[in-house]
Protein backbone atom coordinates (compact mmCIF):
# COMPACT_ATOMS: atom_id res chain seq x y z
CA UNK A 1 0.00 0.00 0.00
CA UNK A 2 1.97 3.00 -1.18
CA UNK A 3 1.15 6.44 -0.52
CA UNK A 4 1.05 8.33 2.70
CA UNK A 5 -1.64 7.79 5.63
CA UNK A 6 -2.37 8.66 9.10
CA UNK A 7 -0.91 6.13 12.11
CA UNK A 8 -4.40 4.27 13.42
CA UNK A 9 -4.74 1.18 14.86
CA UNK A 10 -6.33 -1.03 12.22
CA UNK A 11 -10.04 -1.47 14.29
CA UNK A 12 -13.54 -1.11 13.07
CA UNK A 13 -14.10 1.63 15.37
CA UNK A 14 -11.36 3.81 13.33
CA UNK A 15 -12.77 2.78 10.59
CA UNK A 16 -15.85 4.31 10.86
CA UNK A 17 -14.39 7.48 12.33
CA UNK A 18 -12.02 7.45 8.94
CA UNK A 19 -14.81 7.28 7.45
CA UNK A 20 -16.73 10.09 8.51
CA UNK A 21 -13.30 11.99 8.15
CA UNK A 22 -13.32 11.41 4.53
CA UNK A 23 -16.91 13.11 4.35
CA UNK A 24 -16.27 15.63 6.30
CA UNK A 25 -13.38 16.59 3.68
CA UNK A 26 -15.17 15.87 0.76
CA UNK A 27 -18.15 18.46 1.91
CA UNK A 28 -15.05 21.12 3.14
CA UNK A 29 -13.99 20.76 -0.37
CA UNK A 30 -16.90 21.19 -2.03
CA UNK A 31 -17.90 24.05 0.11
CA UNK A 32 -14.59 25.71 -0.60
CA UNK A 33 -14.83 25.06 -4.42
CA UNK A 34 -17.97 26.98 -4.72
CA UNK A 35 -16.40 29.92 -2.21
CA UNK A 36 -13.77 30.33 -4.98
CA UNK A 37 -16.33 30.51 -7.97
CA UNK A 38 -18.27 32.80 -6.05
CA UNK A 39 -15.43 35.31 -5.67
CA UNK A 40 -13.74 34.72 -8.37
CA UNK A 41 -16.92 35.54 -10.47
CA UNK A 42 -17.28 38.63 -8.43
CA UNK A 43 -13.77 39.46 -8.76
CA UNK A 44 -14.09 39.15 -12.94
CA UNK A 45 -16.69 42.03 -12.44
CA UNK A 46 -14.46 44.25 -10.38
CA UNK A 47 -11.94 43.99 -12.88
CA UNK A 48 -14.31 44.58 -15.81
CA UNK A 49 -15.14 47.96 -13.54
CA UNK A 50 -11.95 49.06 -13.22
CA UNK A 51 -10.87 48.94 -16.49
CA UNK A 52 -14.14 51.07 -17.49
CA UNK A 53 -13.55 53.58 -14.84
CA UNK A 54 -9.98 54.11 -15.26
CA UNK A 55 -10.50 55.28 -18.97
CA UNK A 56 -13.71 57.63 -17.36
CA UNK A 57 -11.06 59.05 -15.04
CA UNK A 58 -8.42 59.88 -18.44
CA UNK A 59 -11.09 62.31 -19.62
CA UNK A 60 -12.25 63.80 -16.61
CA UNK A 61 -8.56 64.44 -15.18
CA UNK A 62 -8.04 65.87 -19.02
CA UNK A 63 -11.39 67.82 -18.21
CA UNK A 64 -10.09 68.94 -15.04
CA UNK A 65 -6.52 70.03 -16.53
CA UNK A 66 -8.23 72.18 -19.28
CA UNK A 67 -9.89 73.95 -16.49
CA UNK A 68 -6.46 74.84 -14.46
CA UNK A 69 -5.62 76.14 -17.35
CA UNK A 70 -8.25 78.72 -18.00
CA UNK A 71 -7.36 79.61 -14.67
CA UNK A 72 -4.27 80.36 -15.43
CA UNK A 73 -4.86 82.30 -18.58
CA UNK A 74 -7.25 84.15 -16.83
CA UNK A 75 -5.94 84.66 -12.99
CA UNK A 76 -2.15 83.85 -13.76
CA UNK A 77 -0.15 81.04 -12.02
CA UNK A 78 -1.85 80.10 -9.07
CA UNK A 79 -0.10 76.77 -8.02
CA UNK A 80 2.68 78.48 -5.09
CA UNK A 81 -0.48 80.01 -3.74
CA UNK A 82 -2.44 77.00 -3.40
CA UNK A 83 0.44 75.13 -2.00
CA UNK A 84 1.37 77.57 0.54
CA UNK A 85 -1.93 77.61 1.85
CA UNK A 86 -2.66 74.17 2.42
CA UNK A 87 -2.96 73.93 6.16
CA UNK A 88 -5.03 70.70 6.78
CA UNK A 89 -7.27 69.27 4.34
CA UNK A 90 -11.15 69.64 3.82
CA UNK A 91 -11.61 66.80 0.85
CA UNK A 92 -11.28 63.18 3.58
CA UNK A 93 -12.18 59.55 2.94
CA UNK A 94 -13.79 57.45 5.17
CA UNK A 95 -13.83 53.95 5.02
CA UNK A 96 -16.53 51.29 6.03
CA UNK A 97 -16.37 47.30 5.27
CA UNK A 98 -18.33 45.30 3.39
CA UNK A 99 -19.05 41.61 3.37
CA UNK A 100 -18.83 40.21 0.50
CA UNK A 101 -19.32 36.78 -0.12
CA UNK A 102 -17.82 36.28 3.31
CA UNK A 103 -14.97 38.59 2.57
CA UNK A 104 -14.97 41.97 4.74
CA UNK A 105 -14.00 44.70 1.86
CA UNK A 106 -13.28 47.91 2.01
CA UNK A 107 -14.99 50.47 0.44
CA UNK A 108 -13.81 54.52 0.63
CA UNK A 109 -16.55 57.60 0.87
CA UNK A 110 -15.38 60.90 -0.05
CA UNK A 111 -16.14 63.54 2.52
CA UNK A 112 -15.74 67.23 1.59
CA UNK A 113 -16.10 69.29 4.34
CA UNK A 114 -17.83 71.95 2.32
CA UNK A 115 -17.43 74.37 5.17
CA UNK A 116 -14.42 76.44 5.31
CA UNK A 117 -12.53 76.52 2.33
CA UNK A 118 -8.75 76.75 2.94
CA UNK A 119 -7.86 79.18 0.89
CA UNK A 120 -9.98 81.83 2.55
CA UNK A 121 -7.12 84.13 3.93
CA UNK A 122 -5.22 84.00 0.90
CA UNK A 123 -7.06 85.88 -1.50
CA UNK A 124 -8.46 82.64 -3.63
CA UNK A 125 -11.42 82.03 -1.27
CA UNK A 126 -14.39 83.58 -2.77
CA UNK A 127 -12.61 85.52 -5.81
CA UNK A 128 -12.59 84.17 -8.93
CA UNK A 129 -15.21 82.66 -10.06
CA UNK A 130 -13.17 80.47 -12.64
CA UNK A 131 -11.19 79.30 -9.58
CA UNK A 132 -14.31 78.72 -8.10
CA UNK A 133 -15.37 76.76 -10.82
CA UNK A 134 -12.15 74.68 -11.05
CA UNK A 135 -12.03 73.90 -7.79
CA UNK A 136 -15.71 72.32 -8.59
CA UNK A 137 -14.28 70.42 -11.32
CA UNK A 138 -10.89 69.02 -9.68
CA UNK A 139 -13.37 67.70 -6.23
CA UNK A 140 -15.83 65.76 -8.73
CA UNK A 141 -13.00 64.18 -10.32
CA UNK A 142 -11.37 63.45 -7.08
CA UNK A 143 -14.47 61.44 -6.03
CA UNK A 144 -14.52 59.44 -8.60
CA UNK A 145 -10.55 58.77 -7.82
CA UNK A 146 -11.76 58.25 -4.59
CA UNK A 147 -14.26 55.56 -5.75
CA UNK A 148 -11.36 54.10 -8.84
CA UNK A 149 -8.97 53.57 -5.10
CA UNK A 150 -11.87 51.75 -3.74
CA UNK A 151 -12.26 48.88 -5.97
CA UNK A 152 -8.75 49.14 -6.58
CA UNK A 153 -8.37 47.60 -3.03
CA UNK A 154 -11.51 45.27 -3.43
CA UNK A 155 -9.14 43.71 -6.34
CA UNK A 156 -6.54 43.92 -4.21
CA UNK A 157 -7.51 41.72 -1.52
CA UNK A 158 -9.99 39.58 -3.21
CA UNK A 159 -6.74 38.74 -5.31
CA UNK A 160 -5.34 37.49 -2.19
CA UNK A 161 -8.40 35.41 -0.50
CA UNK A 162 -8.96 33.93 -3.71
CA UNK A 163 -5.32 32.83 -4.25
CA UNK A 164 -6.03 31.65 -0.59
CA UNK A 165 -9.10 29.46 -0.87
CA UNK A 166 -7.74 28.30 -4.33
CA UNK A 167 -4.75 27.00 -2.55
CA UNK A 168 -6.66 25.36 0.64
CA UNK A 169 -9.11 23.47 -2.33
CA UNK A 170 -6.05 22.20 -3.93
CA UNK A 171 -4.70 20.86 -0.67
CA UNK A 172 -7.66 19.39 -0.31
CA UNK A 173 -7.89 18.12 -2.83
CA UNK A 174 -4.25 16.38 -3.92
CA UNK A 175 -3.25 15.72 -0.21
CA UNK A 176 -5.92 15.21 2.40
CA UNK A 177 -8.34 13.18 0.65
CA UNK A 178 -5.64 10.76 -0.51
CA UNK A 179 -4.41 10.54 3.17
CA UNK A 180 -7.50 9.61 4.51
CA UNK A 181 -8.59 7.04 1.23
CA UNK A 182 -5.26 5.10 1.83
CA UNK A 183 -5.92 5.05 5.40
CA UNK A 184 -8.89 3.48 4.70
CA UNK A 185 -8.37 0.82 2.37
CA UNK A 186 -4.87 -0.20 4.68
CA UNK A 187 -7.90 -0.63 7.98
CA UNK A 188 -9.78 -2.48 5.10
CA UNK A 189 -6.78 -5.04 4.29
CA UNK A 190 -5.40 -5.38 8.16
CA UNK A 191 -9.49 -6.27 9.36
CA UNK A 192 -9.28 -8.63 6.08
CA UNK A 193 -6.37 -10.15 7.12
CA UNK A 194 -7.27 -10.68 11.06
CA UNK A 195 -10.50 -11.91 9.26
CA UNK A 196 -8.98 -14.66 7.46
CA UNK A 197 -6.87 -15.61 10.40
CA UNK A 198 -9.61 -16.28 12.82
CA UNK A 199 -11.61 -18.08 9.70
CA UNK A 200 -8.00 -20.51 9.12
CA UNK A 201 -7.35 -20.60 13.23
CA UNK A 202 -11.63 -22.01 13.39
CA UNK A 203 -11.25 -24.49 10.05
CA UNK A 204 -7.97 -25.79 11.81
CA UNK A 205 -10.23 -26.51 15.25
CA UNK A 206 -12.85 -27.80 13.35
CA UNK A 207 -10.56 -30.04 11.17
CA UNK A 208 -9.13 -31.09 14.62
CA UNK A 209 -12.15 -31.96 16.65
CA UNK A 210 -13.38 -33.92 13.44
CA UNK A 211 -9.78 -36.04 13.75
CA UNK A 212 -10.35 -36.49 17.33
CA UNK A 213 -14.05 -37.47 16.58
CA UNK A 214 -13.21 -40.04 14.38
CA UNK A 215 -10.55 -41.22 16.19
CA UNK A 216 -12.46 -41.94 19.20
CA UNK A 217 -14.88 -43.50 17.17
CA UNK A 218 -12.81 -45.91 15.56
CA UNK A 219 -11.39 -46.95 19.08
CA UNK A 220 -14.50 -47.86 20.11
CA UNK A 221 -15.31 -49.78 17.61
CA UNK A 222 -11.99 -51.67 17.73
CA UNK A 223 -12.58 -52.13 21.67
CA UNK A 224 -15.94 -53.36 20.93
CA UNK A 225 -14.24 -56.02 18.12
CA UNK A 226 -11.94 -56.80 21.19
CA UNK A 227 -13.93 -58.17 23.61
CA UNK A 228 -16.18 -60.09 21.81
CA UNK A 229 -13.28 -61.96 19.98
CA UNK A 230 -12.04 -62.80 23.58
CA UNK A 231 -15.89 -63.78 24.87
CA UNK A 232 -15.11 -66.40 21.41
CA UNK A 233 -12.06 -67.82 22.41
CA UNK A 234 -12.78 -68.91 26.31
CA UNK A 235 -15.65 -70.93 25.02
CA UNK A 236 -13.53 -72.79 22.42
CA UNK A 237 -10.36 -74.17 24.05
CA UNK A 238 -9.40 -77.09 22.03
CA UNK A 239 -10.66 -76.49 18.82
CA UNK A 240 -8.47 -74.49 17.18
CA UNK A 241 -9.82 -71.72 14.77
CA UNK A 242 -13.13 -72.77 16.23
CA UNK A 243 -15.69 -71.47 13.60
CA UNK A 244 -17.02 -68.54 14.67
CA UNK A 245 -18.53 -68.21 18.15
CA UNK A 246 -21.12 -70.57 19.10
CA UNK A 247 -23.06 -70.09 21.91
CA UNK A 248 -24.11 -73.70 22.57
CA UNK A 249 -21.78 -75.94 24.54
CA UNK A 250 -20.46 -78.94 23.12
CA UNK A 251 -21.95 -81.91 25.66
CA UNK A 252 -19.59 -84.45 23.47
CA UNK A 253 -16.02 -82.66 24.94
CA UNK A 254 -14.99 -83.63 27.89
CA UNK A 255 -16.20 -81.53 31.11
CA UNK A 256 -15.49 -81.73 34.93
CA UNK A 257 -19.04 -82.43 35.55
CA UNK A 258 -19.60 -81.58 38.90
CA UNK A 259 -20.53 -84.63 41.60
CA UNK A 260 -23.94 -85.92 41.83
CA UNK A 261 -24.43 -86.49 45.57
CA UNK A 262 -27.73 -88.52 46.26
CA UNK B 1 -7.82 38.19 7.11
CA UNK B 2 -7.38 40.91 9.91
CA UNK B 3 -9.78 43.09 10.97
CA UNK B 4 -8.00 46.26 11.21
CA UNK B 5 -10.15 49.03 11.23
CA UNK B 6 -9.16 51.78 8.62
CA UNK B 7 -11.26 54.93 10.64
CA UNK B 8 -7.92 56.76 10.98
CA UNK B 9 -6.92 56.24 7.31
CA UNK B 10 -8.25 59.57 5.77
CA UNK B 11 -6.02 61.74 4.20
CA UNK B 12 -5.24 61.13 0.21
CA UNK B 13 -1.81 61.76 -0.55
CA UNK B 14 -0.41 62.72 -3.99
CA UNK B 15 2.84 62.46 -6.24
CA UNK B 16 2.45 64.45 -9.16
CA UNK B 17 3.74 67.24 -11.32
CA UNK B 18 2.94 71.43 -10.33
CA UNK B 19 -0.43 71.47 -12.27
CA UNK B 20 -1.78 67.95 -11.12
CA UNK B 21 -0.98 68.97 -7.78
CA UNK B 22 -2.22 72.17 -7.77
CA UNK B 23 -5.70 71.06 -9.07
CA UNK B 24 -5.64 68.07 -6.60
CA UNK B 25 -5.18 70.91 -3.36
CA UNK B 26 -7.63 73.25 -4.80
CA UNK B 27 -9.58 70.33 -4.36
CA UNK B 28 -8.78 70.17 -0.67
CA UNK B 29 -6.38 67.14 -0.37
CA UNK B 30 -3.84 68.95 0.63
CA UNK B 31 -2.37 68.22 4.45
CA UNK B 32 0.76 69.25 6.77
CA UNK B 33 0.44 67.79 10.08
CA UNK B 34 2.31 68.79 13.20
CA UNK B 35 5.15 67.20 12.16
CA UNK B 36 5.28 69.81 9.19
CA UNK B 37 5.29 67.04 6.71
CA UNK B 38 3.23 67.29 3.70
CA UNK B 39 0.97 64.78 2.53
CA UNK B 40 1.97 65.93 -1.29
CA UNK B 41 5.10 66.27 -3.23
CA UNK B 42 5.97 67.94 -6.61
CA UNK B 43 7.77 66.68 -9.15
CA UNK B 44 10.02 68.66 -11.21
CA UNK B 45 12.55 68.37 -13.68
CA UNK B 46 14.97 68.82 -10.12
CA UNK B 47 13.33 66.17 -8.81
CA UNK B 48 16.02 63.12 -8.21
CA UNK B 49 13.98 59.49 -8.44
CA UNK B 50 15.11 58.51 -4.90
CA UNK B 51 13.49 61.76 -3.68
CA UNK B 52 10.41 60.24 -5.24
CA UNK B 53 10.92 56.74 -4.00
CA UNK B 54 11.17 58.12 -0.94
CA UNK B 55 8.39 60.04 -0.89
CA UNK B 56 6.47 56.68 -2.10
CA UNK B 57 7.73 54.65 0.70
CA UNK B 58 7.31 56.93 3.72
CA UNK B 59 3.87 57.66 1.90
CA UNK B 60 2.92 53.79 2.02
CA UNK B 61 4.21 53.46 5.64
CA UNK B 62 2.09 56.55 7.27
CA UNK B 63 -0.77 55.41 8.91
CA UNK B 64 -3.15 58.19 7.91
CA UNK B 65 -3.34 57.67 4.44
CA UNK B 66 -6.06 55.87 2.64
CA UNK B 67 -4.90 56.90 -1.07
CA UNK B 68 -1.61 57.61 -2.85
CA UNK B 69 -2.43 59.29 -6.24
CA UNK B 70 0.46 59.47 -8.37
CA UNK B 71 0.86 60.98 -12.21
CA UNK B 72 1.73 57.73 -14.79
CA UNK B 73 5.06 59.45 -16.07
CA UNK B 74 6.32 59.89 -12.63
CA UNK B 75 5.41 56.09 -11.64
CA UNK B 76 7.15 54.69 -14.55
CA UNK B 77 9.79 56.29 -12.68
CA UNK B 78 9.80 54.49 -9.92
CA UNK B 79 8.19 51.24 -11.10
CA UNK B 80 10.55 48.85 -9.58
CA UNK B 81 9.23 49.96 -6.13
CA UNK B 82 5.78 49.91 -7.35
CA UNK B 83 5.66 46.41 -8.70
CA UNK B 84 7.30 45.31 -5.44
CA UNK B 85 4.65 47.26 -3.81
CA UNK B 86 1.64 45.03 -2.56
CA UNK B 87 -0.47 45.75 0.33
CA UNK B 88 -4.22 46.86 -0.05
CA UNK B 89 -3.91 50.17 2.28
CA UNK B 90 -2.71 52.61 1.14
CA UNK B 91 -4.14 52.21 -2.28
CA UNK B 92 -1.81 53.38 -4.82
CA UNK B 93 -3.54 54.72 -8.21
CA UNK B 94 -1.77 56.08 -10.94
CA UNK B 95 -3.23 58.73 -12.69
CA UNK B 96 -2.95 60.64 -16.38
CA UNK B 97 -1.40 64.01 -16.32
CA UNK B 98 -1.95 66.88 -19.08
CA UNK B 99 1.11 65.86 -20.70
CA UNK B 100 0.75 61.82 -20.72
CA UNK B 101 -2.45 60.38 -20.89
CA UNK B 102 -3.27 57.23 -18.85
CA UNK B 103 -1.89 54.25 -20.55
CA UNK B 104 -3.21 51.15 -19.56
CA UNK B 105 -0.37 48.74 -20.02
CA UNK B 106 2.05 50.47 -18.01
CA UNK B 107 -0.10 50.59 -14.37
CA UNK B 108 1.31 47.57 -11.99
CA UNK B 109 -2.25 47.23 -10.21
CA UNK B 110 -3.32 46.28 -13.99
CA UNK B 111 -0.71 43.92 -14.76
CA UNK B 112 -1.19 42.05 -11.95
CA UNK B 113 -4.73 41.53 -13.20
CA UNK B 114 -3.21 40.31 -16.14
CA UNK B 115 -1.20 37.65 -15.18
CA UNK B 116 -4.13 36.52 -13.08
CA UNK B 117 -5.85 35.87 -16.31
CA UNK B 118 -3.31 35.49 -18.85
CA UNK B 119 -5.22 38.21 -20.71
Amino acid sequence: MSGARDNVFPTRMNLTVTKTRLKGAQTGHSLLKRKSEALTTRFRVIVRKIEDAKLKMGKVMQNASFSLAEVAYITGDISYQVRESAKSATFKVGAKQENVSGVMLPAFESQVQASGSQFELTGLGRGGQQIQKTRAVYIKAVEMLVELASLQTAFVILDEVIKLTNRRVNAIEYVIIPRIENTISYINSELDELDREEFYRLKKIQGKKKERAANAQRELERKAAETLATADDNDNDDEHGAAGSSDTRNILSEQNDSDIIF
Amino acid sequence: MSQVTHKSRTLIAAIGDEDTITGLLLAGIGDVDAHQRANFLVVDSKTTQEQIEEAFTSFSKRKDIAIILINQHIAEDIRGVLDEYKAAFPTVLEIPSKDHPYDPLKDSVLKRVQLLFGE
